[in-house]
């Protein structure tokens, strides 16, 4: 008899990630004060990061060709995106120090997966802030644009939010693979995740056409809102792909975290603990 | 109803091992065959150059140990004791070897190995630090799936036992070590453990703290029968809980049987102290030597492995008696004489003859 069926593994991973978090968010709610300036403050920074393109366009109409309108949609999609992977997963960072200290030791001793327990750690509900912002400058960008509204687009938004949230997941597990063999792997995660969601805030047009093509081909970050929203938008790839990649995501999205899930795996089984 | 009979891991299908669940399997418990674990050092040399070393941490070591036995696990520090108890829990993966834990593949099937076993690491908490021990042993409860009741029993006797009451709505991390250890150590037993292992458990504890924690892990072993390996740096917990003791060192098992043999193979010495009832002369009977005489009280050194009993009969006959005692010889000792001997080792330390190169 091998390991447990992956479905119930599956099962055991959520629900222990989901007993974890619980206990993070009662822990939190303790301090209701804090929690709450928190968040406002992880908003607001979000809010101020907006308001300097929103200036940007006091002074130009349009940029790469995007109205205002639709770069806050494209920020929108990227910001809520990123949002729901940080909230869910942004605790893996944290595994490159268990790594390094060894207490990981500790929780590779309970009965349940080692990734939920790692994802689940020290959950920080704060993390909200960025959703919520992200959530309204999407829904402000969708007031003001002029979309026909044919059934597949209306689709096609929130299934690239999740398929987005899910490439940023892979990621950051991807991030925290890594970290079993090069201890300071986390900097090349935050390039991607981080970085990731700046550039896809603005327009692929502004960009060079490299750049366009490593993210679509090798790194595939424009999958996450760039070229399902082109679709969404009406606007021609500008490396000259067809409008249907944009449905392509999900795809997309459970390819890299299939890829993340065997890397974390192949780390998991390298970890050489510490002395003690 | 004993705390074995539902352990909560049959629910998930798998009771097929070999191992009846009534826990009273004679079965060996603990299977080690031929054992190693090699660490890969890599080490900076120059500016980009990296060198690579090979470690043998663990050796070829291989010792079985049945059902509900109390073994003690010593050796020097780097011997590979942690390294050992890593791989017995699932944590590493041994470079070669079999290995098998209540009939399971530790590394293979780690989540489902935990619901069996205990863990208590001295050097560091399983407990979440931020969290008072209430919430953490009401997490671990959901975690191995504890029915309330039997959860709500082992809770109380741990509280009891360990003296926890006051401390249960304290964050971990306000805890003082001797108050954080027996928290690790409730928390490791909430779920009825076949196994419990212990690494360095009473390591920077105060005398009333080592004795709690020492009673309460003879308590454990002998009502539910746990299985107990442990390893110390302090060799009392050794002498006052364990039957069988095993010796490591660089890797490689040196010794493994009663804590008497350790005492004959490094050719150790027991003293009796007497005390007279006048100061007299150093005391001279046979099997024996004074090695001591302090006022009315002489000390003499007698083979461990020899019985006290004709040489007290001995002194009693020919002397003034007041008052005696014997004392253990310290096993640090012990340990260092069985390690570097002057002579050739015995029987029991040939397969310690030959030593690779260790990870210091």
């Amino acid at each position: 008899m091998a390991e447990p069926l992956p479905r119930a593994r599956a099962y055991d991973g959520l629900r222990a990630y989901a007993l974890i978090v619980a206990m993070w968010v009662r822990s939190t709610m303790a301090y209701r004060t804090s929690f709450l300036i928190m968040a406002f403050g992880n908003f607001a920074v979000n809010v101020l990061d907006f308001v300097a393109i929103a200036l940007m366009f006091s002074h130009i109409d349009t940029l790469g060709g995007f109205t205002l309108a639709e770069v806050a949609f494209l920020y929108g999609t990227s910001g809520t995106a990123f949002g729901l992977a940080d909230l869910a997963l942004g605790s893996m960072e944290r595994v490159g120090r268990r790594i390094r200290d060894g207490t990981l030791d500790t929780l590779l001793v309970r009965p349940v997966p080692i990734l939920a327990q790692v994802a689940a750690d020290r959950f920080a509900l704060r993390r909200l802030g960025r959703i919520v912002q992200g959530a309204l400058l999407l829904g402000w960008s969708l007031t003001r644009l002029d979309i026909d509204w044919t059934p597949d687009r209306v689709v096609l938004v929130p299934l690239m939010l999740l398929s987005g949230a899910v490439i940023f997941g892979a990621v950051f597990v991807l991030g925290g693979a890594f970290q079993f063999w090069a201890k300071d792997a986390s900097e090349v995660q935050n390039s991607f995740t981080y970085g990731g969601t700046t550039m896809l805030q603005y327009p692929p047009t502004v960009f060079a056409d490299e750049l366009l093509r490593g993210v679509t081909f090798v790194i595939p970050l424009a999958f996450v809102n760039w070229l399902p929203a082109l679709y969404v938008l009406g606007r021609p790839n500008p490396l000259g792909l067809p409008g249907w990649i944009g449905f392509t995501a999900p795809l997309v999205a459970l390819g890299c975290a299939a890829v993340a899930g065997l890397a974390w795996r192949a780390g998991l089984r390298t970890y050489q603990s510490t002395g003690s | 109803m004993d705390g074995f009979s539902d352990d909560g891991f049959s629910d998930d299908g798998f009771s097929d091992d070999g191992f009846s669940d009534d826990g009273f399997s004679d079965d060996d418990f603990i299977e080690l065959d031929g054992i190693e674990k090699v660490f890969e050092v890599r080490r900076r040399a120059g500016l980009l150059r990296r060198e690579r070393r090979e470690v043998r941490a663990v050796d070829g070591i291989s010792f079985r140990v049945p059902r509900g036995e109390m073994v003690g696990y010593i050796g020097p520090n780097g011997a590979g004791k942690s390294t050992t108890i890593k791989m017995l829990t699932g944590i590493l993966v041994p470079s070669g070897g079999r290995l098998r834990v209540a009939g399971i593949d530790p590394s293979r099937e780690r989540t489902r190995l935990a619901r069996r076993i205990g863990v208590v690491f001295g050097q560091r908490t399983t407990l979440w630090w931020d969290l008072p021990l209430r919430d953490s042993y009401a997490l671990v409860r959901r975690m191995y799936r504890i029915p309330d009741d039997r959860y709500r029993r082992n809770l109380d006797r741990c509280v009891e036992l360990l003296d926890l009451g006051d401390l249960l709505d304290v964050p971990v991390r306000q805890l003082s070590l001797g108050q954080r250890m027996r928290g690790d150590i409730a928390a490791a037993l909430l779920h009825d453990p076949e196994v419990l292992y212990l690494d360095e458990p009473t390591i920077g504890l105060d005398v009333v703290s080592k004795a709690k924690v020492r009673g309460f892990l003879r308590e454990v072993n002998a009502e539910h029968g746990t299985t107990v390996l442990l390893t110390t740096h302090d060799l009392t917990d050794i002498e006052q809980l364990c039957k069988r003791v095993m010796v490591i060192d660089h890797g490689r098992l040196v010794y493994d049987g009663g804590l008497d043999g350790l005492h004959a193979v490094g050719g150790s010495e027991r003293t009796l102290v007497v005390d007279l009832e006048r100061e007299l002369p150093p005391i001279e009977v046979p099997g024996a030597r004074t090695v001591r005489v302090e006022g009315p009280r002489q000390w003499l050194a007698f083979p461990a492995a020899a019985s006290a009993a004709p040489l007290v009969a001995a002194v009693a006959d020919g002397y003034p008696l007041v008052d005696l005692s014997v004392r253990e010889p310290e096993i640090e000792d012990v340990i260092a004489r069985m390690l570097f001997p002057g002579s050739e080792p015995e029987e029991g330390a040939a397969r310690g003859a030959v030593r690779s190169v260790g990870p210091h």
